[in-house]
């Protein structure tokens, strides 16, 4: 064994004690990621293109998630149903701020352009215009430093697993992830919207031509990609503070996320999410924790260049 | 009740005029901080929320009748928009015509060459003559670059800074700059760093262009945009080898002694000025003969139509690395004149919002349209130094990618030719609209 095999023993050593505990944050991350990647995946299915802006409608969440904290909670930490509630309401105003951005993004920046019938390229470039606006708007409004989210709560650890402290913001995202991801599911699967949906992704003229509302169907699209999206920027910020870059690396790698599960498919995408942030997590054992990003971003070359249709497939159309 | 206001198309339009103004009004208006993170908001509309209130300040009563003209203007186009555009296209036929006759237009450039030479001459106050050198003539030349790769090849890219910075990076590190000293002992003066920042820039170009060029333009735009964040990452972690966050050491100034030619560059930005100006005239005249080579007819082909250029004996993959790596060039020369007239480069210079930025200028200008890639530059990147030279109250430097993203969506709403279009892409986009032509087909791989 060479130097190389040392480096590689000892490495694994780290790994194993340490695999725990480093899952589990992997896990929270890898909600929010499939909670971002959603989005990218639902407009991908109805319109076929990335929407280069969703960092900022998660940015946007945030936000709208920090200035309800900030109003609501005073010096003492609140505790019981008061932190419930808090955490419900910051996730119904991170949502509702997304949406809301995401319905304005959708109005302004692409619906004259599908209007219009206007090439990809340009869609591309207006999404890019609308998210460089709305982040450096956002940092003119509140200022370009990080601003930490008043907590709702302590976060105390409240078990261990496999010797793995998993901690209160762990479980609220845990919980947060699976309820919403699961309801968009059923939404998308069972009900009418997610019925037109799934047509407009499958074939938007035919879908039309059966009496599908094309333009209502996008754009209550975007409103429940954006209100994940708006959810998850509170959930990030509630750990990590919000400013007005925060959207970027996030929605880097949710989108990388979406590739890895196959882009237009939704269970793929939270599959990915997941898989995104375990991989990323456990790879601070092998790698500086500057390089993190340089990880997930070779994950989406590696993804893109060897299996661009991702693990479960591109379905467009089928799963939206 | 909303809905009806909503479907009258009078109090629609005077709506959206509102909201617009609004928008201006917050974007032009005082700002925020992390300390009071609302406190633009609400000098800008809750403190002035009230009837009264409303008028109260100068802004207020200027924002309001901006929305009314804007109502005016929009309802007059509406009615009389057909005639006014006729009329400005009949007063600009003769011009227009002008234009394209080739003495007309050899003239105009070289008048414009013989002024661009003039300027600091004309213009001695210091600050303009720095702005000349690192706002203006080096946008030009990376706007230019990077009008190859997205105007005429197509390819969407949002990673160009990475080549800029390796231009910067590699001018260092041939003249000893970096903590690593180069594998020979000479350190080279900064001028003979130029080609071998172009030579290095192109084959990042090559190595990173040749496995990514095969995805789709969309996939190959967040490609591209990761990129551009690695190599930031990487100038700021790897310490040994760039210095990290601290920067590099100091970079000599160049000076060229080749035979009986002695110069030495200094702190002055004039010299750099003319070096710059030349190589933009190397590369404009390059790129123009390009344009209409073997080569950039390729590029168009495969812009259009990629099935059918490969079709006919194209290879795509070939003809866009060979955009990329020429793009790339000019981004390292760029590097090279940033790096040797600044002194000292530093990872924080090298951010994704400087290829937004070039892509700005792109696009303002004109994808494919060499003139009016120039042009767009020159507007944008002296707009942005009048407001760096005396900034209005409540402008901070970095508001103005707030105003180029503005700037991007309209032009994509309503001129996505660019100012000064290439017929070549107008024709394309209209084509597209109508249905005609595949020229999607490089971005989404949507085969029919």
């Amino acid at each position: 064994m060479g130097a190389f095999g040392h480096y590689l023993t000892g490495h694994l050593a780290t790994l194993r004690l340490e695999f725990w505990s480093l899952f589990v944050g992997g896990v929270a991350n890898g909600f929010l990621y499939g909670m971002i990647a959603v989005g990218y995946t639902l407009v991908y299915g109805v319109l076929r293109l990335i929407n280069f802006a969703h960092s900022e409608i998660f940015m946007s969440g945030g936000f709208g998630g920090y200035f309800v904290m900030k109003a609501l909670i005073g010096s003492s930490v609140p505790s019981g149903m008061a932190t419930v509630g808090l955490i419900v309401l910051g996730i119904v105003v991170g949502g509702t701020v997304g949406a809301l951005v995401a319905t304005l993004l959708e109005r302004v920046a692409y619906r004259p352009l599908r209007r219009r019938n206007a090439p990809k390229l340009a869609y591309l470039i207006s999404a890019i215009g609308a998210s460089y606006f709305l982040f450096n708007l956002a940092g003119k409004e509140f200022g370009r430093y990080s601003l930490s989210m008043p907590q709702p709560y302590i976060n105390h650890p409240v078990f261990t697993i496999f010797g793995a402290t998993v901690q209160l913001y762990y479980i609220v995202i845990f919980i947060a992830g699976v309820v919403m991801l699961f309801s968009l599911d059923r939404v998308v699967a069972t009900t009418k919207l997610g019925r037109s949906i799934r047509a407009v992704a499958q074939d938007a003229e035919t879908a039309s031509l059966m009496g599908v509302n094309i333009d209502r169907t996008i754009a209550l699209t975007f409103i429940v990609g954006g209100a994940l999206g708006g959810a998850a920027g509170f959930l990030f910020g509630l750990g990590t503070g919000v400013v007005y870059t925060m959207g970027f690396v996030p929605a880097l790698k949710a989108f990388t996320a979406a590739v890895l599960g196959g882009i237009g498919n939704l269970r793929g995408a939270m599959i990915g999410g997941l898989l995104l942030g375990v991989a990323e997590s456990l790879s601070v054992v092998f790698v500086q924790a500057a390089y993190i990003d340089v990880v997930a971003f070779g994950i989406l070359v590696a993804v893109l260049l060897f299996r661009p249709t991702g693990i479960l497939g591109e379905r467009l159309g089928r799963a939206a | 009740m909303i809905a009806s206001f909503w479907r009258n198309p009078h109090a629609r339009r005077l709506g959206i005029s509102i909201v617009a103004i609004a928008v201006l009004e917050l974007m032009t208006g005082p700002p925020g901080n992390s300390e009071a993170p609302t406190a633009g908001i609400r000098e800008s509309f809750l403190e002035a929320s009230s009837f009264f209130g409303l008028f109260r300040t100068a802004r207020w009563v200027v924002f309001f009748f901006v929305a009314i003209l804007m109502f005016a203007i929009w309802t007059l186009l509406l009615w009389k928009g057909s005639r006014i555009r006729s009329g400005i296209s009949s007063v600009l036929a003769a011009p227009r015509a002008a234009s394209q006759r080739r003495p007309v237009r050899w003239g105009v450039g070289l008048a414009l060459l013989v002024l661009a030479f003039m300027m600091p001459h004309i213009e001695t106050d210091p600050f303009w003559q720095a702005a000349m050198v690192e706002q203006i003539a080096v946008y030009v030349l990376l706007a230019i670059g990077l009008n190859v790769v997205v105007g005429f090849a197509g390819l969407l890219d949002l990673g160009f800074v990475a080549f800029y910075a390796i231009g910067a990076y590699t001018t260092a590190w041939v003249t000893g700059a970096l903590p690593t000293p180069p594998p020979f002992h000479i350190h080279f003066n900064p001028f003979f760093a130029i080609p071998m920042a172009i030579g290095i820039a192109m084959l990042a170009g090559i190595i990173l262009g040749a496995p990514t060029l095969r995805l789709r333009g969309d996939y190959l735009a967040i490609v591209t945009l990761g990129f551009g964040e690695i190599i930031t990452i990487f100038a700021n972690n790897l310490y040994g080898i760039t210095g990290g966050s601290q920067g590099s050491n100091p970079i000599p100034h160049p000076s060229l002694h080749l035979g009986p030619i002695h110069y030495v560059w200094g702190l002055k930005p004039v010299p750099y000025y003319y070096l710059t100006l030349t190589f933009v005239v190397i590369f404009l005249v390059a790129f123009s003969l390009l344009e209409h080579s073997r080569v950039g007819r390729a590029w168009t082909a495969i812009r259009e139509d990629e099935v059918a250029a490969e079709s006919v004996g194209i290879n795509p993959l070939k003809y866009k690395v060979m955009a990329f790596a020429i793009g790339a060039s000019t981004a390292g020369f760029a590097g090279v004149v940033t790096a040797s007239q600044s002194n000292q480069i530093f990872p924080s210079s090298f951010t994704l919002q400087f290829s937004i930025n070039i892509l700005v200028l792109v696009i303002f200008g004109g994808m494919g349209s060499i003139a009016g890639v120039v042009i767009g530059a020159l507007i944008i990147q002296t707009a942005y130094s009048f407001l760096l030279h005396s900034p209005p109250q409540g402008y901070q430097p970095a508001d103005l990618y707030m105003y180029l993203g503005a700037l991007l969506v309209i032009m994509m709403i309503f001129r996505p030719a660019g100012l000064v279009p290439s017929r070549r892409r107008k024709r394309e986009i209209r084509l597209s609209e109508s249905g005609e032509g595949h020229m999607d087909e490089v971005l989404t791989g949507d085969t029919p």
